[in-house]
């Protein structure tokens, strides 16, 4: 076990080594995107552990994802690190409210609750005005970076700091008793049960797991956009984040990744593409806010139907025909 | 008393939509054990083509029986398109192609008409008659309890009365003996969800007028309404998905009336976390649903 620990110790290190190398190379705009799938995947790793290993779908981690970044915006500003910590705990306490609500909720209930959890944020919002500042939202001030360097490559690093530490503990939970217990609920409740598992403590042990990482991710949107606002943790979000880990593959960590990659980098191809055509102003507006969607969409019903594996699994199988 | 008694009728009124919205996620889940999450960008995709129906040929009832048209050729083209093939892998994956759906939809809709809210007009004033100075229901409250009756009435008879209904429920119900016996079980899916949606379509003709407009996520929070509606009767009781709608119309219309429009969102998820903690198969179940 300790050995175990001791690689994804090392693999963490070196994939986090590799991508601050990397922000080297990008220029602020890249550095900025890398940054913002970094973001995500503290998000889609959480959510890819609920969905692909113990088999509940939520639409709430948009929410969850609200309550990290409300945190953040709402804490002073000086000690970035412990309002990021707070943030996690508000959101791992959101996350135990729900998830001890849910946990006795299946499938479609489920999704159904966390559904109704990712409409009430704009109305909590709004109905705390004096709080939360409603629609407008609040704006972050994070601590500036470093004189030595560049501000993008700075909440880069951050970000991928966020992943890297979530990766790691995620990584060594899936290889723990948990990881067994939680694959084991997933794939048969009874015999689960039999075995002496404690299904509903699981199920909400999961749930409280990713509701964690949504939180952090949360915090990191919004130490990145300097800025929260209800319309960033619209039903779209929570739909993004269920695509990247789908897509990806579930209940993979390399999957999660691959999905918070493609959130990040298919809106920017299909925009480069789109500018490139003669479309008049008011239709180009219509098509850059809803294509990236309509793509979106398209991808993961195609992916349902066709794909089982997602990005990963397609990956997996291409390396095995090589071998 | 009279601010009272207007919410009540005037929450009954909405009520009957979320009533029928729930219907609809009653009849597919029946059938094939799915909740349909795409219901909701489905009846507003109906609704859209309504607009432009009714903008065409300047008549509300034009767009009207565009919407159900529509309504029926959206829910058998999704079934025959995506359901009937997203159901064998798994019980998440017709959840998550439906999700899919919402973002394909609600994308389409907004590239074709924008994502700004269209005002909808009714077909009946909206303010209410005066009795005796009492402000009681507006004659549009009266024509939405009366379509949604109607259209009770009607699936009442095709279930209870006609072949096809029987069809209906012996596939629901067995669907390799009915498949033995000769029932066409895919056909027999298929209108299903053909009539499920054209029925949410109803409900969203129904309903949009009376909120902001019409936009691509009109029907997000109806949607939950009338899955809370559903939920009441254990997804799989018409009956109970009737009187769950109208339960949650008339508490909804309380919480609006009084506290404000925005507390209306967290009182459905208040709703629906009560039903489901209370009583987990619905007030109408009859068998357990699960043991674990």
């Amino acid at each position: 076990m300790a050995r175990v620990g001791l690689r994804h110790l090392t693999v963490t290190i070196a994939g986090a080594s590799a991508l601050v190398g990397l922000t080297y190379l990008l220029d602020p705009f890249r550095n900025y995107q890398l940054a913002t799938a970094a973001a995500y995947l503290c998000a889609t790793a959480g959510l890819t552990l609920l969905i692909g290993l113990n088999g509940q779908v939520s639409l709430g981690h948009g929410a969850l994802m609200a309550t990290g970044a409300y945190t953040v915006a709402l804490l002073p500003s000086g000690m970035l690190l412990l309002s990021v910590a707070a943030a996690v705990l508000v959101a791992t306490l959101a996350g135990a409210v729900v998830g001890v609500a849910a946990a006795r909720l299946r499938g479609p209930y489920l999704a159904g609750v966390t559904l109704a959890v990712t409409m009430v944020v704009p109305a909590v919002t709004t109905m705390a005005d004096a709080v939360f500042h409603g629609d407008q939202g609040l704006s972050v001030a994070a601590p500036p970076a470093p004189l030595w360097v560049a501000p993008e490559r700075w909440q880069a690093w951050q970000a991928i700091a966020a992943a890297a530490v979530t990766l790691f503990v995620l990584a060594n939970l899936l290889r723990s008793r948990f990881g067994r217990e939680w694959r084991a609920v997933r794939d048969d409740e009874v015999a689960a049960q039999l075995a002496g598992i404690p299904v509903a403590r699981t199920q909400v042990l999961a749930f409280v797991v990713s509701a964690a990482c949504a939180g952090l991710g949360g915090a990191m949107f919004a130490v990145l956009a300097q800025s929260v606002s209800p319309s960033t943790f619209s039903l779209t979000l929570s739909l993004y984040l269920l695509l990247a880990v789908v897509v990806g593959g579930l209940g993979s960590l390399a999957g999660a990744a691959w999905g918070a990659l493609l959130l990040v980098l298919l809106p920017d191809a299909i925009h480069s593409v789109t500018d490139g055509l003669p479309l008049g102003p008011d239709l180009a507006q219509r098509l850059t806010g809803n294509l990236p969607l309509a793509v979106f969409g398209l991808t993961l019903v195609l992916v349902v139907l066709a794909v089982p594996g997602g990005l990963q699994g397609l990956l997996v199988r291409a390396v095995r025909r090589l071998r | 008393m009279e601010r009272f008694v207007f919410l009540t009728l005037d929450g009954l009124a909405r009520g009957a939509v979320y009533a029928a919205f729930g219907l609809a996620l009653v009849l597919i889940w029946r059938g094939t054990r799915v909740v349909n999450f795409a219901q909701g960008a489905l009846a507003v995709a109906s609704a859209y083509l309504a607009y432009t129906v009714t903008g065409a040929t300047g008549s509300y009832w034009w767009g009207l029986v565009a919407a159900l048209a529509g309504g029926l050729a959206l829910g058998a083209l999704v079934e025959l398109l995506v359901m009937r093939w997203a159901g064998r892998a798994g019980p998440l994956e017709p959840v998550i192609a439906a999700l899919g759906l919402v973002l394909l939809i609600q994308a389409l809709l907004g590239m074709v008409y924008g994502n700004d809210f269209h005002p909808v007009d009714t077909p009946f004033a909206r303010t209410a008659l005066t009795v005796r100075g009492f402000d009681l229901v507006s004659p549009y409250d009266l024509f939405v309890l009366g379509a949604v009756l109607t259209v009770m009435l009607l699936l009442a008879v095709l279930f209870g009365r006609t072949k096809t209904g029987l069809r209906m429920r012996a596939a629901a119900f067995a669907p390799e003996v009915s498949r033995l016996l000769g029932v066409r079980v895919g056909r027999v899916l298929t209108l299903g969800w053909a009539l499920a949606a054209a029925v949410g379509a109803l409900a969203a003709m129904l309903v949009i007028p009376t909120e902001l407009g019409l936009h691509p996520t009109a029907m997000d929070l109806v949607f939950v309404s009338g899955f809370t509606a559903a939920v009441v009767g254990g997804l799989d009781s018409p009956v109970g998905a009737v009187v769950g709608g109208l339960g949650v119309g008339v508490v909804l219309s309380y919480v609006g009336g009084y506290l404000g429009s925005d507390a209306t969102p967290v009182a459905v998820l208040l709703l629906l976390l009560t039903v489901l903690l209370l009583r987990p198969g619905g007030l109408f179940s009859t068998v357990q649903a699960r043991r674990v």
